[in-house]
């Protein structure tokens, strides 16, 4: 643990945020303390107490926000403080809603420091000082991302590890979820999946190399389903592809070869071309927007599965985690990149996931707020 | 995995009728010996092995029994006998058609097939399975599927190894869009990613030893489904078009869309995609077919170029080709390919991409038919004539063509008598390039080239009838001819990379190419028999002459003779015009058209200072031009340097090209000037003077394929000078050409044009005598 409860120099006013603004959604983390005394209670601004009670009590906000309730981290202590962690997330197409709702709740007033991680800290910096008069404390989204990371594990998930793998990863009638520890996490390559995808090797924590990245991600995923099926959510797009069969989209290897490819050692049901099918006018008549939703999230995700393989490889490094809010009710993806990380390799390689998939820029960003308050 | 049978299934029902102009597609059919055939998933390749019949022209001396005297044979008799043969050689046949035109291709086939010893045609492709039948029915060949992957590979390393500038990188906004490279004398190991309809990688370390590491599905197929899913355009091709249009700006989300700018810490641009299609999750808009064409186009192009890297990086490989139906010389994919590779590599990683990448199956399946031929024992020419070039069949770039000869591609490879080696002389085989300026590049001297042959083709036409006055038909050929290598120039003028690097070499070549198509072997036999036999008249008197001067007169009179000897050159147009109206026009006369000293480029001093030195082991001297060149200008200068102790080895052309003296024509010239000249007579018997081939017909050299005897010649002989001489030798080519020996280039300029541009007149010299930095280090 890099944080403890002593550490701070002095008391750090509330009320505490993290911030991470990706591409598609905004992940706010919001600390809220259990052990207000009477007093406090008594100076607490009313601002505060609003935003507080906004927060907490509500698990939705306007049309889109939601507060991932069964993700809060309960009795956590932070900074001498003890409370619970809220995880909230909104699209960020409301940012300017959201920083308008600021200056109405006029949050500047409250003299706190407000730590934003990912790319929309940039974007929307300016936004953040003419709208609503506060200043932005820009972080980088990969430090936050990791930090994040291992702040959470080592927390734990309310008495339960944070980090989980695939038993049986190749055979779906007995592939179980197994709760794990990332007690030695390093070397660990970080497949990082939101909108895009980066991939970074992890040695400590503070020695990280982003290797790659691919713009095959979550974004495409739910911009080509909104495309092809008409949906109109990340939720939807999932519900469908939840009930399709891509090998009616996909051509598989047995479809050009009868059988597996032995020459090559392809097996027949691997799939040989993705969409490969629709070429062929009966077959774009024949399938049905299920189909489609879950060809497009196999192909997404064999894709980042091979990517992250591949770098594994040439990192020469065994234990890859993937994280992000593609993989957010996402089971589909995260047994399929489970058994891709497992069958291609033959058993070298594992693949991790953490329950908190998309928060850990936002923790991070929090972290970062903390721990300058310890600097004197 | 490159194939998508379901996809075409549509298509096939539609019946088209054709028409095929037969005398330009299936060539030689009644002559063809085996077949192969590849069928993707909308093209088809068929390659066929013939022999051809032409003619050539062979010299023939007179029986030596009935040779007397010199002083005899020039009372009127010609010296050597000229004979047109008929001589059979080798041809492989390849030729692309769409898929729609595959029954229409099998009946024409059948009716043309006169050969029935063939029981078996060799197929490849996925289509191979679905029109076995069909294919059984009409040829009553026995299909034999070959796998796909091994045919590409073997089809592959075959066009490395035989085809100059079969590999180009492609730069869109370069000078000119393909940059060819010179074929490199160790092919492997390479990667060889394959774009079908998912992509398969596969590292190749030796003729037969492969291995697919890795491959991906999204491919080919994956931009033909997704592309029909979101724009309704049914067709590849109109997909790639839709796509080039587009801005793939409205529908991915950009760093820029994500960070309001760069994100400078990790050295991401504003500009990269962060999430392909990542707009399309959040605007409630329309997005246009093209914008989506285009940005599933990069995502696909972008992924592969990604794993293609990681694949190249992890086995260590720097050659990376790609081919495959999504590549298939479409501009926009080759651009958006490389343009991945050079991100993700750093520009380490170059995408190369083939000239003939289309036919590799073809070419494989048909290798492993034909394996107990020895192909691979051969080498093998393309030949300019019979093949289309690269992007003929584009519909966009060149409507004409299309028109022309329908979407029908061909290559034709010409079977070489020879095997062609490197000249162990060159300093760097690896970098070395023939031609001195690449017209590719060079648009103002191409204009000039093009005008200045397309200007030159009466004359050639002209004078390829009168080269077989005895035959009637010889003037409808020639026209024939001439239609022929007008389309070429023509081609050349919208695709001056059809055919690799567009050079005067190359245009010079493509005419021969043509003209022997026609069965013109060699338009200017009478005119060098003719030429010949007037220089040898006065090959004593000059001697004579030369014997007269003291040394270092002598020296340069030689030299002055051999540069004199080479205004003589039906190939210059300046030079074919004096010649024709002033058939008087002497030897003397072209010493006086000589430049005077100090030469455009003047070495000469330094070359007396050599030859004041020891005498060199062994020259090595690539001839040029018959009569005055060869028998006044080079054999005096030759007996010179035999005279000093240094043996020679003269090379010149195994089949005519031009007025350049053949290696048939100067082994009877070198019998009648030892005849009268007891000094190269005893040279001969001494082999101190021996006769090569370069297994060249070019006017031109190309010194990385040359006759492999002359290559151990030049080894076995310690040779230590190579003189290089002629325009089309020392000036379009070789020009700066690094040797590890000393080295002499020596030419006049007869060309107004290339002289200005060189800073000089016409028939200014150049006398370039180099020696290598390595040697000159030891004097």
């Amino acid at each position: 643990m890099f944080l403890n409860t002593t550490g701070c120099l002095w008391i750090l006013s509330f009320p505490w945020f993290g911030m991470d603004i990706g591409g598609t959604l905004v992940k706010l983390v919001y600390f809220e303390p259990k052990d207000i005394t009477a007093e406090e209670e008594q100076e607490e601004v009313e601002s505060l107490k609003s935003i507080r009670r906004y927060l907490t009590s509500n698990v939705a906000y306007g049309k889109t926000g939601v507060r991932d309730v069964h993700l809060e981290l309960r009795e956590l202590s932070m900074c001498g403080r003890t409370g619970t962690l809220h995880f909230i997330r909104f699209p960020t197409a409301a940012m300017h809603r959201f920083i308008q709702m600021g200056r109405d709740k006029n949050f500047s007033s409250l003299h706190t420091t407000l730590c934003a991680t990912g790319g929309g800290a940039y974007k929307f910096e300016s936004d953040f000082r003419t709208t609503a008069d506060l200043e932005l404390v820009k972080l980088d989204e990969l430090d936050c991302l990791i930090h994040g990371l291992l702040y959470v594990d080592s927390v734990g998930f309310n008495g339960h590890p944070e980090c989980y793998y695939f038993e049986n990863p190749s055979d779906t009638q007995a592939c179980v979820k197994q709760p794990c520890s990332l007690a030695h996490p390093f070397p660990m390559l970080l497949v990082n999946i939101g909108s895009g995808v980066s991939v970074l090797a992890v040695y400590s924590k503070d020695n990280y190399k982003r290797v790659t990245g691919t713009s095959l991600g979550g974004g495409t995923f739910l911009g080509l389903c909104c495309l092809l099926t008409g949906c109109e959510t990340f939720e939807e797009a999932l519900e469908m592809a939840s009930k399709g069969d891509s090998t009616k989209v996909d051509k598989l290897v047995r479809d050009i070869y009868g059988g597996d490819y032995q020459r090559f050692g392809l097996q027949g049901s691997a799939v040989a071309s993705s969409f490969g099918h629709m070429m062929s006018k009966e077959r774009r008549d024949s399938i049905s927007r299920e189909d489609l939703a879950r060809a497009t999230l196999v192909t997404i995700t064999n894709n980042i599965g091979s990517i992250a393989r591949m770098c594994a490889v040439n990192e020469k490094i065994e234990r890859v985690v993937f994280v992000g809010n593609f993989l957010r009710i996402n089971t589909v993806s995260t047994k399929l990149l489970a058994y891709a990380m497992d069958f291609w390799s033959k058993g070298q390689l594992r693949a991790l996931f953490l329950e908190h998939e998309g928060y850990f820029g936002a923790v991070g960003a929090l972290l970062e707020l903390l721990k300058a308050s310890e600097d004197p | 995995m490159a194939t998508y049978v379901e996809a075409v299934r549509g298509s096939h029902s539609m019946d088209k009728s054709i028409t095929l102009p037969p005398d330009e597609i299936f060539r030689n059919l009644e002559n063809a010996k085996r077949f192969a055939i590849d069928i993707g998933g909308s093209l088809t390749k068929l390659a066929y092995y013939s022999t051809v019949q032409h003619k050539v022209a062979k010299v023939r001396s007179f029986d030596h029994a009935a040779k007397v005297s010199f002083q005899q044979e020039s009372d009127g008799e010609p010296l050597y006998e000229i004979s047109v043969q008929e001589e059979i050689t080798a041809r492989l046949h390849f030729i692309k058609f769409e898929n729609t035109y595959i029954e229409t291709c099998l009946d024409f086939i059948k009716d043309h097939l006169v050969n029935t010893e063939t029981k078996v045609i060799k197929a490849t492709g996925g289509g191979a399975y679905k029109f076995k039948d069909l294919i059984e029915k009409k040829l009553k060949l026995k299909v034999d599927k070959e796998d796909e992957m091994s045919c590409l590979i073997k089809g592959c390393n075959f066009v490395l190894k035989n085809i100059p500038h079969e590999v180009f990188v492609y730069a869109k906004h370069g000078d000119s869009e393909f940059r060819f490279q010179n074929t490199h004398p160790d092919i492997f190991p390479y990667l060889l990613v394959n774009i079908g309809s998912g992509v398969s990688i596969v590292k190749v370390e030796a003729e037969d030893r492969f291995e697919r590491i890795g491959g991906s599905s999204i491919g080919g197929g994956t931009f033909w489904g997704l592309g029909a899913l979101l724009t309704k355009t049914k067709r590849f091709d109109e997909l790639l078009q839709l796509a080039s249009r587009g801005q793939h700006t409205s529908v991915d989300m950009l760093v820029k869309d994500i960070y309001g700018g760069a994100y400078g810490c990790l050295g991401l641009t504003g500009d990269l995609i962060a999430s392909s299609f990542g707009k399309s999750a959040t605007a409630e808009k329309e997005f246009s077919k093209e914008d989506m064409a285009k940005s599933l186009l990069h995502m696909i192009s972008n992924d592969i170029g990604q794993l293609a890297c990681l694949y190249a990086r992890l086995h260590n490989l720097s050659r990376v080709y790609f081919g495959g139906f999504f590549i298939r010389g479409h501009p926009v994919t080759m651009h958006t390919i490389t343009y991945s590779i050079n991100y993700f590599t750093k520009g380490e990683v170059q995408a190369l991409f083939l000239r003939h990448e289309g036919y590799l199956g073809a070419i494989g399946a048909f290798l492993k038919g034909a394996e107990e031929d020895n192909p691979n024992q051969y080498c093998w020419g393309e030949n300019y004539a019979g093949s289309s070039g690269l992007l003929s069949v584009s519909p966009e770039l060149n409507p004409m063509q299309r028109e022309r000869s329908g979407t029908f591609d061909m290559l034709e490879m010409d079977r070489l008598e020879r095997q062609l080696v490197n000249l162990p002389l060159l300093q760097d085989s690896s970098s070395y390039i023939p031609d001195t300026v690449d017209l590719t590049e060079d648009t103002l001297a191409r204009e000039y080239w093009l005008c200045c042959f397309e200007e030159a083709l009466d004359g050639v036409v002209k004078r390829a009838i009168a080269s077989q006055k005895d035959q009637p038909e010889a003037a409808e050929r020639a026209e024939k001819f001439r239609q022929k290598y007008r389309d070429k120039l023509q081609t050349l003028r919208h695709q001056p990379f059809a055919y690799g690097s567009l050079t005067v070499r190359s245009l010079l070549d493509t005419r021969e190419h043509c003209l022997n198509e026609f069965n013109f072997p060699d338009p200017y036999s009478k005119i060098k028999q003719k030429e010949n036999d007037l220089a040898l008249k006065s090959y004593q008197r000059v001697l004579k002459t030369l014997e007269e001067l003291s040394w270092e007169q002598r020296q340069i009179a030689l030299v002055r003779g051999l540069l004199a000897g080479n205004v003589f050159d039906w190939g210059a147009k300046a030079v074919s015009d004096v010649l024709e109206s002033d058939p008087e026009f002497g030897f003397e006369k072209a010493k006086q058209q000589l430049q005077e000293r100090p030469w455009l480029v003047d070495t000469y001093n330094q070359w007396i200072e050599r030859l004041k030195g020891p005498p060199h082991k062994c020259a090595l001297f690539f001839v040029d031009n018959s009569g005055m060149d060869i028998i006044l200008g080079v054999f005096p200068f030759v007996r010179e340097l035999l005279s000093r102790g240094t043996e020679v080895v003269l090379a010149s052309n195994s089949g005519p090209a031009l007025n350049d003296v053949t290696n048939g024509e100067l082994q009877i010239l070198t019998e009648r000037i030892a005849a009268m000249d007891p000094a190269i007579q005893a040279s001969l018997s001494e082999d101190r003077l021996t006769l090569v081939q370069s297994g060249s017909s070019s006017p031109c050299l190309d010194l990385s394929r040359l006759d492999k005897v002359l290559a151990t010649v030049v080894r076995e002989r310690g040779t230590d000078l190579v003189v290089i001489e002629g325009m089309g030798r020392a000036i379009h080519t070789n020009y700066y050409a690094a040797l590890s020996c000393e080295s002499l280039k020596l030419a006049v300029i007869k060309n107004s044009w290339l002289a200005d541009r060189l800073g000089g007149k016409i028939f200014s010299v150049v006398f370039k005598y180099e020696v290598p930095s390595i040697i000159q280090g030891h004097h």
